[in-house]
């Protein structure tokens, strides 16, 4: 029997279009049902209260500031080294055996899963540096695992400055880093910007690799040297150890908003970017 | 002379920046040097083959038997790939040949957020809402290899939607165009003639999912139920190579602790050939 090509062809459409929504709504289900179910738990003072009886009542507030010192420790760390990375494979060298052998690093640390960091961050920064579980042995295991995404929004960013802008700026005597800093640097802002804010996105949502490196106290830290929780960790202790659905469900809501005010301004920054130059 | 100061901060400045290109070389090789330095000598202690092809997992008594959950691993990646694979790819087709430019605007970006739920996130209500409707309509405890499957594939869907989808993006116009001019409706054209042509981009995204998936940490733990042995059926509960890992490090010391690297070191090198084929088949693309 012949099938009809017309009637194919708007059946596929259709199932296609089934697809792409029905993905959608994954997402907007996951955002739902957390919403609905963390809202009521959900207040200000949920956030700037400490918790009390491992997290059973009160509020969120040591995670919250653990979760932004890792963040904030990690980018510290990884923007100037991502960043320098990114600088030196487009500006300073030409494609080469070099650039082949760092861009196969970069490649291979991004396809390494977050539980191997954590083995890693473990044997390394915890036990052979003596460092104990801690905010620095966990930033700086966060710094390995974002360095990736850092270097390559970075490169594809500065890649897409025109060549004219550094042309005209050698022929008005500028060095190579003059031009880098002062042209080059201040155009690709905004995608290097979106490497960062979609680093910070998966820093905050990461679980494994933070709890073995920096630990799960729930004290406030006040030193590089204390251990302390971040929001996802803690989520992950309330769901798993069955502590509280309530607080879960809270937990979650805060986790997974910021997580995507974080992603969207990053997207929408992108946007930006390729909108400037095509 | 200022000139002569300016040649040599540049000279300066192009050290630091070689220095710090050179980082990412570094920290690979400190992962896989104390991966492997803390791993490999249980291998010895323990024989190869008890280790890799053996059943039983009692490290405080001297079994490091991971064959199970190297097994479980596979089969909840291809799980994974079973239902994301299909579920993606048809995404990304749709995205690619078939939306609109204001369609694009709004399911792009909409898709690309799937990527920034944290992965205890999906585990948390896998447990909530997956376990029980299995428990409910198909019997068991729920925690299986059904229920970490479908979570598992909706993880990897980002993965395989934005590589998919740049693999099609990147088939020239001149394709399309050519085939809808002979007359083919645009199934046609995308099926006969697209998707071939983005063939090697939309098996490295396949690929990469499953890389994605085999490290799956957090959320297999809270869904697969953990148990040690190979499971006989899609209900049945099941233990990974990175749920043993995280499971047992917090607590485990000596020859326990040595075990669980010796199961990482398995899992490094199931993701080193993942992305090794991943990228063989991209390259070969590029060439072509």
């Amino acid at each position: 029997m012949r099938v009809n090509p017309r009637l194919t062809d708007t059946l596929v459409r259709h199932l296609l279009n089934m697809q792409a929504y029905f993905t959608v709504g994954i997402l907007v289900i996951i955002v739902f049902i957390i919403f609905i179910k963390g809202i009521s738990n959900c207040s200000l003072s949920f956030m700037l209260t400490y918790p009390e009886d491992m997290g059973r009542h009160g509020g969120v507030f040591p995670a919250i500031v653990g979760t932004i010192f890792l963040v904030a420790l990690s980018i510290l760390f990884a923007t100037p080294l991502g960043l320098g990375t990114a600088i030196f494979l487009t500006e300073y060298t030409k494609e080469s055996l070099l650039t082949t052998i760092i861009r196969f690093g970069v490649e291979s640390l991004a396809g390494i899963p977050s539980i191997i960091y954590g083995l890693f961050g473990f044997i390394f920064f915890v036990i052979k540096l003596k460092m104990g579980w801690s905010l620095l042995a966990g930033a700086l295991t966060m710094t390995i695992m974002i360095l990736p995404t850092i270097i390559r929004t970075s490169e594809e960013a500065i890649k897409a400055v025109p060549k004219n802008l550094r042309i005209v700026s050698h022929s008005l005597g500028a060095t190579k880093w003059e031009t880098t800093v002062k042209v080059v640097l201040p155009s690709a802002a905004p995608g290097i910007l979106t490497g960062i804010m979609l680093s910070i996105g998966r820093a905050v949502g990461e679980t494994a690799a933070v709890i073995f490196t920096m630990g799960s106290s729930l004290r406030l830290p006040t030193s590089l040297m204390e251990s302390g929780r971040t929001m996802a960790v803690h989520f992950y202790i309330l769901a798993r150890e069955g502590i509280s659905m309530e607080k879960a469900y809270a937990t979650a809501l805060v986790l997974v908003m910021s997580i995507l005010a974080i992603n969207i301004f990053a997207y929408y920054m992108m946007n930006k970017v390729t909108a400037k130059y095509s | 002379m200022s000139s002569n100061k300016a040649v040599f901060k540049e000279r300066i400045i192009k050290q630091i920046l070689t220095a710090f290109a050179f980082s990412s070389l570094l920290f690979l090789f400190l992962i896989f040097a104390f991966i492997l330095v803390e791993g490999l000598p249980l291998f010895y202690k323990a024989g190869v083959k008890n280790i890799i092809f053996g059943m039983k997992w009692a490290p405080t008594r001297g079994f490091f038997g991971i064959f199970p959950m190297i097994v479980s691993s596979f089969l909840v990646t291809f799980g994974a790939l079973v239902i994301g694979g299909p579920l993606g790819l048809g995404c990304a087709v749709y995205l690619a040949e078939y939306a609109g430019r204001q369609q694009k605007m709004f399911l792009k970006p909409a898709l690309e957020l799937l990527a920034g739920i944290p992965s205890v996130v999906y585990g948390f209500l896998g447990v909530l809402y997956i376990v029980p409707f299995i428990r409910t309509f198909f019997g068991g405890s729920g925690f299986s290899l059904l229920a970490t499957s479908i979570v598992l594939g909706i993880m990897i869907l980002p993965t395989v939607i934005s590589i998919s989808y740049d693999a099609l993006m990147s088939v020239p116009r001149s394709y399309r165009e050519g085939a809808l001019a002979m007359g083919s409706t645009k199934w046609q054209s995308t099926w006969r003639v697209v998707i071939p042509a983005a063939k090697s981009g939309i098996l490295a995204s396949c690929i990469l999912g499953m890389g994605r998936a085999v490290g799956e940490t957090m959320a297999v733990i809270m869904v697969a139920g953990n148990a040690l042995k190979i499971p006989g059926g899609l209900l049945d509960p099941l233990r990974t190579l990175t749920s043993n890992i995280a499971l047992e490090l917090s607590y485990a010391s000596g020859d326990h602790r040595l075990g669980l690297f010796s199961t990482g070191v398995v899992l490094l090198f199931i993701i080193m050939v993942l992305n090794y084929f991943a990228n063989f088949v991209i390259r070969r693309t590029v060439i072509k």
